[in-house]
């Protein structure tokens, strides 16, 4: 295996810092994310995982109590700088832990970032739908029907559905936000696959609750606890010899 | 149980229950009558004739007319600035002294008595605004007095769409406004429309607001513009039922129904149209 001397970085937290009010989520966190890699987030419930995907996107803005320090970056400019929030948000898209389609039909819920965009070409979002369906797995499942309500469609169905509606947006970073948490395991395995597909085309952030989803489908794995990064590195690497003790104590089960 | 909290319990048993039934016999009580007495003047004649003989005869066609525009005008005002209103308070406003001001004057003017809203409307509108006695101040008035009602039911509904709907469409790139208008709003407009119809309800039986400010005593035509008066259901009734002597009962009885009926089933659309909305409603 050739390893790249410095291999290069989609985007990066430097010294990340963010609470909530008086809680601290994050501590101080710094990592890269590479081009066209999956990197897998574990750590037990509350370790600052969505805490730092929602960073990522600047998602956690919603909250009026997040306030942060240090910087998060996406190809080398600063997120919360010099780049506008909307558009941060379009080129770095997100996949909630629960499927929520909006309640509109599965074509309508699909194309409404590319219209709220400015989007008018029929033929185009036609084209977008079908290519954005087909790169989720979902496609030969709904094309007959894609005037259907989307909430007509199972749990699995409707999470392929989010994910084909963020690659709508044709976004260069995906974060998935534990997006298995609700499915079963042949969902699962669909919602991984996609996920492998996607890898060559975008860089991908997995946070899971699933150590064995993270070793499955991640080129890398970070480990969160209380909201630390405690240690990031190849996957075989972390799973066959974590330097940390905790590490070792998460993924052999012993705690969290 | 020992005796004594059983007879204790049969008494607040029964007096609950009186408590109960008695509203509903005065209500059913207060519709019977005017059912009983209003029925038999009730007719095509009586809905679409002028009234004649000093309204001692003939029909209310001007009075139905002047509440139906009287409404339809107040809908105008009201709904724009009512969901406008709410939109800000419940998605842009920030919880602050100023909102919270906000709120208190929306909850109190809700119960502000409705001829105070008439002498308002009278010295507002009519006299400073130089609209004179017309349409245009008592829709005004009745808009100002509904406003509570279309605010608090439109806020209800905004908040009622799911935080992940905001969330979703943020997260798709979506602006702000972008969001609410079109992963919030469409979601909320059966409730909206609910609180509407239920103002609109109470705006048509209102007779205070419009007393100095838009009824006309008696006007044997149609309003020609905004800025004429016209004549009002709930006026009306009140003109028949105490200015005027030797007037037949069945005449007044049969406006009172006819208003009723026009509140009722007012209030019945919105029901349907919650419990329609509420079973259609996937999420």
């Amino acid at each position: 295996m050739v390893v790249d001397a410095a291999p290069a970085t989609k985007m990066a937290v430097e010294d990340w810092s963010v609470w909530y009010g008086p809680l601290r989520a994050l501590t101080s966190v710094s990592m890269a994310i590479r081009p066209t890699e999956i990197l897998g987030v574990i750590g037990p419930a509350n370790s600052g995982k969505t805490s730092l995907l929602r960073s990522l996107n600047r998602m956690n803005e919603i909250n009026p109590s997040f306030r942060y320090t240090g910087r998060v970056t996406l190809d080398a400019r600063d997120v919360y700088h010099d780049l506008d929030g909307q558009d941060v948000r379009r080129r770095v898209g997100i996949v909630f832990a629960l499927p929520l389609p909006l309640p509109l039909s599965i074509r309508d819920n699909v194309t409404y970032g590319p219209r709220l965009r400015g989007e008018r070409n029929r033929q185009g979002l036609e084209e977008l739908v079908e290519r954005s369906l087909r790169a989720a797995s979902l496609w030969d499942e709904v094309k007959d029907r894609l005037d259907l309500p989307a909430m007509k469609l199972s749990g699995g169905q409707q999470q392929r559905l989010c994910i084909a509606r963020t690659l709508a947006m044709e976004p260069e970073v995906i974060l998935f936000d534990e997006p298995c948490s609700g499915l079963d395991p042949i969902s699962t395995a669909k919602v991984e696959d996609t996920m492998l597909q996607l890898k060559a085309r975008y860089t991908i952030m997995l946070v899971t609750n699933n150590t064995k989803q993270a070793a499955r489908v991640s080129d890398r794995v970070a480990f969160f606890l209380m909201g630390e990064l405690i240690e990031v590195d190849r996957t075989d690497v972390m799973f066959t010899a974590p330097r940390d003790q905790r590490t070792n104590d998460y993924i052999t089960g012993r705690f969290g | 149980m020992p005796e004594r909290a059983m007879a204790m319990q049969r008494v607040a048993f029964a007096l609950l229950f009186a408590a109960t039934a008695l509203v509903g016999l005065a209500a059913l009580a207060a519709i019977g009558v005017i059912v009983v007495r209003g029925a038999g003047a009730l007719s095509w004649e009586f809905l679409s004739a002028m009234p004649t003989q000093g309204m001692r005869a003939g029909g209310i066609f001007p009075a139905l007319v002047g509440t139906l525009e009287l409404v339809g005008l107040t809908v105008v005002f009201a709904l724009p600035m009512g969901v406008a209103a709410a939109i800000y308070l419940t998605e842009y406003a920030r919880q602050s002294w100023l909102t919270r001001l906000v709120r208190l004057a929306i909850v109190n003017l809700s119960g502000v008595p409705s001829v105070v809203y008439g002498l308002f409307g009278l010295g507002l509108f009519v006299m400073f605004c130089r609209f004179g006695t017309s349409l245009l101040a008592g829709a005004l008035t009745l808009a100002i007095m509904i406003l509570p009602v279309i605010i608090t039911a439109s806020e209800e509904a905004l908040r009622s769409v799911p935080k992940s709907f905001r969330e979703v469409s943020l997260s798709l790139g979506a602006s702000h406004w972008q969001t609410v208008r079109h992963a919030v709003l469409p979601f909320a407009i059966p409730g909206i429309m609910t609180g509407t119809i239920l103002g609109i309800g109470r705006a048509a039986g209102e007779t205070a607001p419009i007393l100095f400010t838009v009824a006309a005593f008696y006007l044997p035509r149609l309003p020609r513009s905004i800025f004429d008066q016209a004549m009002a259901l709930p006026y009306h009734l009140y003109v028949i039922s105490t200015q005027i002597p030797n007037i037949p009962l069945t005449q007044r009885y049969g406006t009172a129904l006819v208003l009723l009926l026009l509140v009722l089933s007012l209030n019945l659309l919105a029901v349907i149209l919650r419990a329609r909305f509420r079973r259609r409603r996937q999420w």
